[in-house]
């Protein structure tokens, strides 16, 4: 018995361990080691400024959320009677546009690099599931703003809904369906999909460049 | 700013100017991003591969 | 077995050479840098809120338009009344071709117009209103074709109305109990009465507006109102926010579709047209996102990044190297 390691089987452990724990904990260790999700270096390629928008989406994302947090705290008729509400509000309101821009120039980035290379595609795909996600979120947040922009929205879009049938599930006019939605299920859904997407990320690592040696494109 | 904005109408297209700020930043942006030098911090290779 | 994806790794940056790089720093920074960005967006910008219209409001700003809606949907003949599911089925709602999901869905939000929007509220209004009462029993008790005489013969009336003191007068003639239906319904409506039964619809804990927006969508007041702020869809709508505020561009493409052939037109062509434009562009901006998502297996699409340049910039430094080594 290991007396320095106490939580973990001694070695050599057999192929097929009966243990789920332990298989998973390898399964970790083989797909993503530690030093893959927090290395300390990079491809010397990984210098441009096109590299960051990924990051600043995330950064404007985390603001979405916590400026979210404290409108949800307060209600939704916070920020229409209280300045510091208001105030938050257009944090929020700003933080979404700036997501928006950086995650739109995030995708031409790597549309240009061809990032789905190598075994990559499944990172872009659920890159574009979250950006589509992300679309619905904000179209319930517009919803759920409780003024005259929301109202006519709502009045809008409900024909689209409705001439596809969703309508009859997804009322866009009622506040309470989609407040909870914009609240909670959705960014439930970006937030799951974004930690999924970074640890694609890092257990890839960045793709090589088009056409660099020891690459079949 | 919440004075009606200003709209522009070349053919189909209907725009406005701050929606056109918008879309024509990110262009610009994206092609600063292309162009700017990064700064590579040391160029050392430690030969860890 | 096959190889772990860590191992992989390894392997495809074996002779690659690594540089530091601090990957938590840049995400400190990046949100030091966008939060003081969005601080400052806030600060200077605000964000907008223009108050919402009340059925009140309509009925202050312009009588003559909410006792037309009124008299509309008794009548049948307004947008709702005629919509189709998921309201009513008396209408086709949008096909293309045999493809009609606003019809095979079914009623799950039932709206009958002429009942929830004119008669409901006026029953409602009428305890303590003994005129009132008396007319909408007058209405309720009149054969369908006397009704659609009168309505017929109001609404004509109606399109050279007068409007005094927030009050509708018209020519003289027989319309029935209609215009102390109308003129009831109006006051209601002018103190925010309306609003309060629309909304609350006999509850008290109410969270879903589709009554009463549905009404104002019926009329001319809230349309008005969203043309003067570029909303409606006809102007890229989709794309814009009240007041000079940037709104959301990222839906360009969606809203672009119906500004454009076929959607903008009434025949069209292969069965798309104005007429059936939501249900068309859904379809088509479905197919346009799983085409995004699936570039990697798009031939031609997912080589367009290698035949242009744009890449041999980004990565510059690199292409470099390998020329002066090889």
């Amino acid at each position: 018995m290991d007396a320095t390691k106490p939580l973990i089987a001694p070695a050599p452990v057999s192929d097929k361990p009966q243990s789920w724990t332990l298989r998973v904990r390898q399964m970790i260790d083989r797909g993503l080691p530690i030093d893959h999700l927090l290395p300390d270096r990079q491809p010397y390629y990984v210098g441009s400024w096109v590299y960051v928008f990924g990051v600043v989406t995330i950064a404007a994302l985390a603001w979405v959320i916590v400026s979210g947090v404290v409108l949800s705290f307060m209600g939704p008729q916070w920020w229409h009677d209280s300045g510091v509400g208001r105030f938050f509000n257009s944090l929020h309101y700003w933080s979404v546009q700036l997501f928006f821009i950086f995650m739109v120039l995030h995708l031409w980035g790597q549309y240009f690099m061809a990032g789905w290379r190598h075994g990559r595609a499944a990172t872009w795909m659920i890159g574009v599931v979250i950006f589509g996600i992300s679309i619905l979120t904000a179209f319930t947040g517009y919803l759920s703003q409780q003024n005259f922009d929301a109202q006519f929205i709502a009045l809008n879009a409900k024909d689209a809904m409705n001439g596809a049938g969703i309508g009859a599930f997804f009322n866009v006019l009622n506040f309470g369906q989609m407040y909870g939605l914009h609240v909670m299920l959705l960014p439930i859904g970006v937030t799951f999909l974004v930690v999924v997407h970074i640890v694609m990320v890092r257990m890839r690592g960045v793709v090589k460049p088009i056409d660099a040696e020891g690459t079949a494109r | 700013m919440d004075s009606p904005a200003t709209y522009l109408h070349w053919g189909f297209i209907l725009i406005s100017v701050p929606n056109l700020l918008v879309i024509a930043g990110m262009l610009v942006l994206f092609a600063v991003a292309l162009v700017a030098p990064f700064p590579h911090g040391a160029e050392a290779d430690d030969g860890r591969h | 077995m096959n190889k772990s994806i860590a191992e992989t790794q390894e392997e495809y940056y074996r002779g690659v050479r690594m540089v530091p790089y601090d990957l938590l720093k840049e995400l400190v920074l990046a949100l030091v840098g966008v939060g003081v960005l969005t601080v400052g967006l806030a600060v200077i910008f605000s964000s907008p809120d223009v108050p919402p219209v009340t059925i009140a409001a309509w009925a202050q700003n312009d009588p003559a338009d909410f006792v037309t809606t009124a008299t509309g949907e008794l009548a049948g003949a307004t947008t709702s009344a005629g919509y189709g599911n998921p309201y009513n089925t008396n209408g086709p709602g949008q096909a293309w071709g045999p493809i009609a999901p606003q019809k095979w869905f079914g009623t799950r939000i039932p709206i009958d117009s002429a009942s929830t929007f004119v008669i409901q509220p006026l029953q409602r209004a009428s305890l303590g209103n003994a005129d009132l009462g008396t007319a909408v029993t007058a209405w309720q008790a009149a054969k369908p074709d006397q009704q659609t005489t009168w309505l017929d013969a109001y609404t004509k009336a109606l399109a050279g109305a007068t409007v005094k003191d927030g009050k509708v007068s018209v020519a003289a003639g027989d319309y029935g109990p209609l215009p102390v239906m109308m003129s009831s319904l109006l006051g209601v409506a002018q103190s925010g009465g309306l609003d309060g039964l629309l909304v609350i619809n006999g509850r008290f804990y109410q969270t879903d507006y589709t009554q009463a927006l549905v009404f104002m969508g019926d009329g001319g007041y809230l349309a008005g109102l969203a043309a003067q702020a570029k909303l409606t869809g006809s102007q890229w709508g989709m794309m814009n926010e009240t007041g000079s505020y940037p709104g959301q561009t990222w839906l360009w493409l969606y809203t672009m579709w119906y500004q454009v052939f076929p959607f903008n037109s009434s025949s069209g062509m292969i069965g798309l047209n104005a007429g059936n434009a939501d249900l068309g562009i859904i379809i088509l901006m479905t197919v346009l996102t799983g085409a995004l998502a699936l570039v990697p297996l798009i031939p031609i699409l997912r080589d367009i990044p290698r035949w242009l340049p744009i890449h041999r910039l980004i990565w510059r430094s690199y292409y470099a190297s390998k020329r002066t080594t090889a």
